[in-house]
């Protein structure tokens, strides 16, 4: 007989093909007190290192993930408990645990990872998670595909149906981009929304992605139920146009992975496999003109084209968006100075210790933000 | 979408996708049809192990089977080349280079310098290459630095799939001659490879491992004997760093040499006979460039200075193992960091 008052703290599944992860240290000592959000430990997985949060409270009184080891996810690496919990039962619990379920059986009951929808703009490749409650859908930035969401969709699953699509031009999409314009993304969005059967949706854009929701709400009112914008493009001119031509232009190792650290405060994280598989992504036929073509449309000049601040101000003023803006205070991409632009309507939170991938990382904050305020909006 | 096939498959998918994308590429050599005056389906061979199996079907007379005349249709796929085309030329094994290396060496790989650039020769010259499969000495050489050593070939060998795939459709768009080594020991492996098209650029060498104490490099089949090194490495708490050159010519110096200067110690892995191989260009260029930065002498692990044995005991001993890689990036890290010269 398990004890509940006992809990355990396994190995994460950070995103659809982590099937392991190794831990890089503790950040909370044995018989530390915890509560919920404390960061507890780092763990690293071939794409990215990310820390684990605690999602219960209790003290901290096993210990056993060693650092520099690899587990696979489901794992048990650490116990929680009250303090009047007895040794004894914690050991026969964790001797007792069961061995998490192969990764086999888990895609079994998940289904298969990715989707495709053959959408007016072409096939659409996409992941859905989570049954019930409403329908939210995370649009990823320039040169970004549903990936981005590794830590944000399924946490938002636990409440939501969360689709993450690749946009034309983008990831295992089309590469064919026929209109590389805000609107032209916009209607793929909508022909997507249409294909898969989503009336009304709640958009969480990120950069690029962000201005494309942003349009979406402006052209198709009734199909938005709420925003959330994250280091959104589109709320003001500036950006910086070396990361724009160095991501175009990059067709090394080399050359990619100064351009990608400018993504992250924290540039370690740029993994030899991030840039990998934005270098497979990059040498796909088509992709170059795609990127070429989306970067003279939006950010021609070296400055953002499609500023929608205003409108989408008196749209979310006239009728009640609700609106979230999410920044990295260290966005070195898009200035966190622009989350102002919309100071006055919505909500704004600027993350301190975070660069433009802010979703990434600071994913425990943002993904808190992101419940919050689609919550309160459905 | 991407899936998981092998590099057979992708060497097969990549000459599809091209040929479908430029109607001057084809695709000749002997047998890779149905092989010339054999009785039975058009499309009953597809290469001696099927590599180019079903493209007749959907490109017909776009590839042809030639007579078994190495000089005769190397040298017609190279003025094909000159004259427009994109011929792909299949030379079953390598090792049979040597009755069409005029053609190759002194004819393709000099036109475009002697014609003042006025000539291109975009002709890929592919075949397997390579030890471990039981062929004898005469079929499974690793003569890859022959072709190094002429300036004006290009010369690709990759380990795994993706790369096979995306290298290959790069040399066909390349516009100078390609010579494209398949190592046939690796033919059946499996690896996740795109369904859709795209091109690896040549000189740009794949980091397969990071590590900061010991650099590996090798290219084909023992990249994968590299990584298993590493991996027993890793074991006792060394981290090495596993460079695939993936091209020969041009070679992705930089890399190496970025590389060596942070780890300090270098381990070059070479399929090939010891003298005046890969091994020992690179050795040499990293002692000349990089001297300041080694704390130990270059090691080089190469198969012996003999012909490949038949008999299979000695065969596998012949190629380098993952045992001996281990033991090379060992020696460098012994106190003092010299050693005795590995016996060939």
């Amino acid at each position: 007989m398990l004890n509940e008052r006992i809990k355990p703290i396994v190995m994460p599944k950070w995103g659809l093909s982590m099937s392991e992860g190794k831990v890089t240290g503790w950040l909370k000592r044995p018989g530390s007190a915890i509560s919920i959000g404390d960061e507890l430990l780092e763990v690293e997985t071939d794409k990215i290192t990310n820390v684990v949060e605690a999602g219960e409270t209790g003290v901290l009184r096993r210990v056993l993930g060693e650092p520099g080891t690899v587990y696979p996810v489901k794992a048990l690496i650490a116990v929680l408990a009250e303090p009047d919990v007895p040794d004894d039962d914690i050991d026969a619990f964790i001797s007792a645990y069961a061995a998490p379920a192969s990764e086999d059986d888990g895609e079994a009951e998940a289904g298969p990872q990715y989707h495709t929808a053959e959408t007016p703009a072409g096939t659409l490749r996409y992941a859905k998670r989570g049954e019930g409650g409403p329908a939210v859908l995370l649009v990823h930035g320039f040169g970004g595909d549903l990936d981005n969401w590794l830590f944000t969709i399924d946490a938002l699953a636990e409440n939501a149906t969360v689709y993450a699509l690749d946009l034309p031009g983008h990831g295992q999409s089309t590469k064919q981009v026929a209109d590389p314009s805000l609107t032209g993304l916009s209607q793929a969005v909508l022909g997507f929304l249409d294909t898969v059967g989503v009336e009304r949706a709640h958009l969480v854009g990120h950069s690029m992605g962000g201005a494309v929701s942003m349009r979406t709400a402006l052209d198709a009112p009734g199909r938005v139920a709420s925003l959330s914008l994250i280091a959104s493009a589109g709320l003001g001119e500036q950006i910086d146009h070396g990361y724009i031509q160095g991501f175009v232009g990059a067709t090394s190792r080399r050359d990619l992975k100064p351009v990608l650290e400018t993504l992250f405060a924290d540039r370690g994280l740029v993994s030899r496999k991030l840039v990998d598989d934005l270098l497979k992504y990059k040498r796909l036929d088509g992709v170059d003109d795609a990127l070429r073509a989306l970067s003279a449309s939006l950010f021609a000049d070296g400055r953002q084209t499609g500023v929608l601040a205003g409108q989408i101000a008196a749209q979310i003023a006239d009728a009640g968006l609700p609106t979230l803006v999410v920044w990295g205070e260290e966005d070195r991409v898009i200035p966190a100075a622009h989350a102002s632009a919309l100071a006055d309507t919505a909500q704004v939170a600027v993350i301190p210790g975070a660069g433009h991938m802010v979703q990434m990382e600071a994913a425990g904050k943002v993904n808190a933000l992101l419940k919050e305020h689609i919550g309160k909006a459905s | 979408m991407s899936r998981k096939i092998s590099m057979k498959q992708a060497i097969n998918e990549a000459l599809d996708l091209e040929m479908r994308r430029d109607p001057t590429v084809i695709v000749m050599g002997e047998d890779i049809v149905g092989g010339t005056g054999a009785h039975g389906e058009d499309d009953a061979w597809g290469g001696v192990l099927g590599v180019t199996k079903g493209l007749y079907a959907k490109h017909g007379n776009r590839l042809m089977d030639t007579p078994l005349s190495e000089s005769a249709y190397i040298g017609a796929a190279i003025g094909a080349a000159a004259c427009g085309l994109r011929p792909v030329a299949e030379l079953m094994f390598l090792d049979f280079m040597g009755v069409c290396f005029d053609q190759i060496f002194n004819q393709a790989a000099k036109f475009r310098y002697m014609f003042g650039g006025k000539a291109e020769t975009p002709v890929v010259i592919r075949g397997m290459i390579g030890a471990g499969f039981r062929a004898a000495a005469q079929h499974s050489q690793m003569l890859t630095p022959l072709f190094t050593h002429i300036p004006g070939l290009k010369v690709v060998c990759p380990s795994n799939a993706y790369d096979a795939k995306g290298l290959l459709i790069q040399s066909i768009r390349d516009n100078d001659p390609v010579i494209f080594c398949e190592h046939k020991n690796l033919y059946g492996l499996e690896c996740e490879v795109p369904a859709e098209s795209y091109a690896i650029p040549f000189g740009e060498a794949n980091v397969l491992r990071d590590g900061d104490d010991v650099t590996i490099v090798s290219y084909g089949l023992t990249v994968h004997r590299a990584m298993e090194a590493a991996t027993a490495l890793a074991k006792d708490g060394t981290e090495a760093e596993v460079i695939d050159l993936r091209t020969l010519s041009p070679i992705d110096w930089d890399t190496i040499i970025e590389s060596v200067e942070r780890t300090g110690r270098l381990v070059v892995v070479d399929e090939a006979h010891p003298r005046c191989n890969l091994a020992t260009d690179i050795a040499a260029f990293v002692g000349q460039n990089a001297f300041g930065a080694l704390k130990a002498g270059v090691q080089m692990v190469t198969a012996p200075h003999t012909p490949v044995p038949f008999a299979p005991t000695l065969e596998d001993l012949y190629i380098p193992s993952a045992d001996s890689i281990a033991v090379a990036a060992r020696r460098t890290l012994a106190p003092g960091g010299q050693s005795p010269r590995i016996a060939a």
